[in-house]
């Protein structure tokens, strides 16, 4: 409008700009820093270390990377498999349930939510519900447990059931029932094709647990072909900071022929490429999605 | 487990009561018919019930692990039972008050700051015009979010390690001395919450400024017609809207004040003992007794203490709040 800015707006915008800009700059410059070390060579970083712009550039962390491709590709593999299966069939099971959960009519809804809520007030701990995946399902060293125990969460139900309480009259139900349609047909021909922004949300809420997962394979995975991308990067970082600690105790120089510092970027940079790539695309539902329940709250 | 659960999201305001008081009441036929009459709707709600039983009911019987002298190799209940023995040790070694200390502190800091810094940004983001700064801005912000712990772990050698650190590098072009910061337990009190608020600030900023979005114009035009700079426009208007979206975080952050961050601690800090005594925390602490040390009957009592706890405290500030104001109360 045209009201003129006072000196406090003004003077309020400044620090503002200022703040929000540093801010931003912060939460940047790490990335930065690893990009750069990735194309760094690696007597370059170990003479002078780490900085924002490569001081020898060089590619040969990605040569190293990618001169054995069958490991990091296999891993990214299980990752893609677990991901998709992961987030496709938990959505339908959190879609399902969040939708049961949200039909009025149905006299038990408080009692269900209250049970798969309990379960994040109160748990067995780790051990128990480690013990009873790997000795009692025989999960261990399988796809199955990198998959299963993350299919759903209470957060992610709840959040459901509330997008579809809030964006669909009980009204509707109720028509389409009139007209003869079931309970699973109003479901998959009414609730899903409504639900687009709260799928969209809980689903990239899912995906992005399953890609960043590394626990499940920490603790389930002995076979390393069956390791997920994030536990093989923090594999490969922990084993090349071994080799090297062993080579400079020993007095073995294994560390200068092999650009394990750049390596180690690349690999991480190769790593997370994927989400950085779609990561703009991804990035606008998850705010729209976040925003419509936040705006409800 | 493997899912680092985002607790602190608005979207689950409107159902901050789940109602446990009502069960029950009114009910004119039995369950059996209710579950012969909506029968499609059970079995469509029945995996996920059978995944909650799976996944967490039944690991519940396994408390009683904490009071067993563990062996693999025999099943629960032939454990050779041993009461509070590994309470005690656990309570003697003095590992429980560390833990809990630590625990609860980082995660209060946690709850805190985050809370307080993200509603400061928001409300900055918001005054702010430029719609292409203000995208870009959070945008940004909001990136850390999307990367792995793992990467995390790798962002953070990159900078603090000791041989060719950017910070040692950047120390010894200003003609100063290397600082082993892998060796100094207290600084990584300061830098845990530097990288948790890092990673988890943009998130908690978008759902603020989300809510901000909702407050009518018409609260801040009546402001400035009535004379009211912007600090008294930020300060008697948008502070207090924001206040119910910040008991509904403060309240869903609280039930996990005993958990939660599993990975930021153990990607940071990893096996590295020298820093336990400010870093570790129960969740950290239950994982290397299982996978480390194999100390498995102490990782059960410290689960068990730490779901207890837990959960006493939840219901203690449950009953408080319903005391206080009935509406914000969790359930």
């Amino acid at each position: 409008m045209a009201i003129k800015e006072d000196v406090y707006t003004r003077i309020f915008k400044i620090i503002s700009y200022v703040i929000i800009i540093i801010a931003s700059i912060a939460c940047l410059l790490p990335f930065l820093l690893i990009i750069s070390a990735s194309l760094t060579s690696n007597e370059s970083i170990i003479r002078d270390g780490y900085h924002f712009i490569p001081q020898q550039f060089s590619l040969e962390g990605y040569r190293t990377v990618f001169t054995f491709p069958e490991e990091v590709l296999r891993a990214y593999g299980v990752t893609i498999f677990t991901t998709v299966v992961g987030t496709t069939l938990g959505l339908f099971l959190m879609t399902m349930a969040g939708y049961v959960l949200a039909r009025k009519d149905f006299k038990y809804r408080n009692a269900f939510s209250f049970y798969i809520y309990f379960t994040t007030l109160f748990g067995g701990g780790l051990v128990p519900w480690y013990i009873m995946l790997t000795k009692y399902l025989g999960l261990l060293d399988t796809y199955t447990v990198l998959i299963f125990p993350g299919l759903m969460t209470p957060f992610l139900i709840i959040l459901m059931k509330n997008f579809i309480r809030s964006s669909m009259p009980e009204e509707l139900f109720e028509s389409a029932k009139i007209d003869g349609a079931g309970d699973f047909k109003i479901y998959y021909r009414i609730v899903l094709p409504l639900s687009t922004p709260g799928i969209a949300t809980v689903g990239l809420f899912l995906a992005l647990a399953y890609w960043n997962d590394w626990f499940s394979s920490s603790l389930f995975i002995n076979d390393p072909h069956k390791y997920q991308l994030q536990y093989y990067l923090y594999n490969v970082i922990n084993s090349m900071q071994f080799i090297a600690q062993m080579g400079a105790g020993t007095g073995v120089s294994l560390s200068n022929d092999m650009p394990t510092e750049s390596t180690k970027m690349a690999m991480a940079i190769v790593v997370t490429g994927p989400i950085l790539l779609l990561y703009p695309f991804i990035q606008r539902y998850f705010v729209k999605g976040l925003t419509i329940g936040a705006v409800k709250g | 487990m493997n899912q680092p659960m985002p607790k602190n999201s608005a979207m689950l305001a409107t159902d901050s009561r789940l109602n446990g008081k009502r069960l029950g009441t009114g009910r004119k036929h039995g369950f059996f018919y209710e579950l012969f009459r909506n029968r499609v709707l059970f079995l469509m709600l029945l995996p996920t019930l059978i995944f909650f039983f799976i996944n967490s009911y039944i690991p519940m019987v396994g408390i009683y692990y904490a009071f067993t002298q563990f062996d693999f190799n025999t099943s629960l209940f032939d454990a050779k039972f041993v009461g509070l023995q590994n309470f005690r040790f656990l309570w003697q070694s003095g590992t429980l008050t560390k833990l809990t200390l630590n625990t609860v502190g980082y995660n209060a800091a946690f709850i805190l700051l985050g809370n307080v810094l993200a509603i400061v940004l928001a409300i900055l983001l918001n005054e702010l015009r430029g719609r292409y700064f203000k995208k870009i801005a959070q945008s940004v912000m909001f990136l850390p979010y999307f990367v792995s712990f793992v990467i995390l772990s790798v962002i953070v050698y990159n900078i603090f390690n000791y041989d060719n650190g950017f910070l040692n590098t950047l120390l010894l072009q200003l003609g100063g001395e290397r600082v082993d910061v892998y060796n100094k337990p207290w600084v990584w009190i300061f830098l845990i919450i530097l990288f948790y608020l890092w990673k988890n600030l943009g998130y908690s900023m978008v759902i603020y400024l989300a809510a901000i979005t909702g407050i009518s114009d018409e609260y801040y035009e009546a402001a400035k017609m009535d004379g009211a700079n912007i600090f008294q426009r930020i300060w008697y208007i948008t502070v207090p809207m924001l206040k119910s979206t910040f008991v509904v975080l403060l309240l869903f952050a609280l039930g996990s004040i005993m958990k939660g961050q599993f990975d930021l601690f153990y990607q940071l800090i990893g096996n590295n003992g020298v820093l336990y005594n400010t870093t570790d925390i129960l969740d950290t602490y239950v994982y290397r007794s299982l996978k480390v040390t194999f100390d498995v009957g102490m990782a059960s009592a410290a689960g068990v203490y730490q779901s207890l706890f837990g959960f006493v405290l939840i219901m203690t500030v449950n009953y408080i709040i319903r005391k206080l104001n009935d509406e914000y109360a969790l359930f």
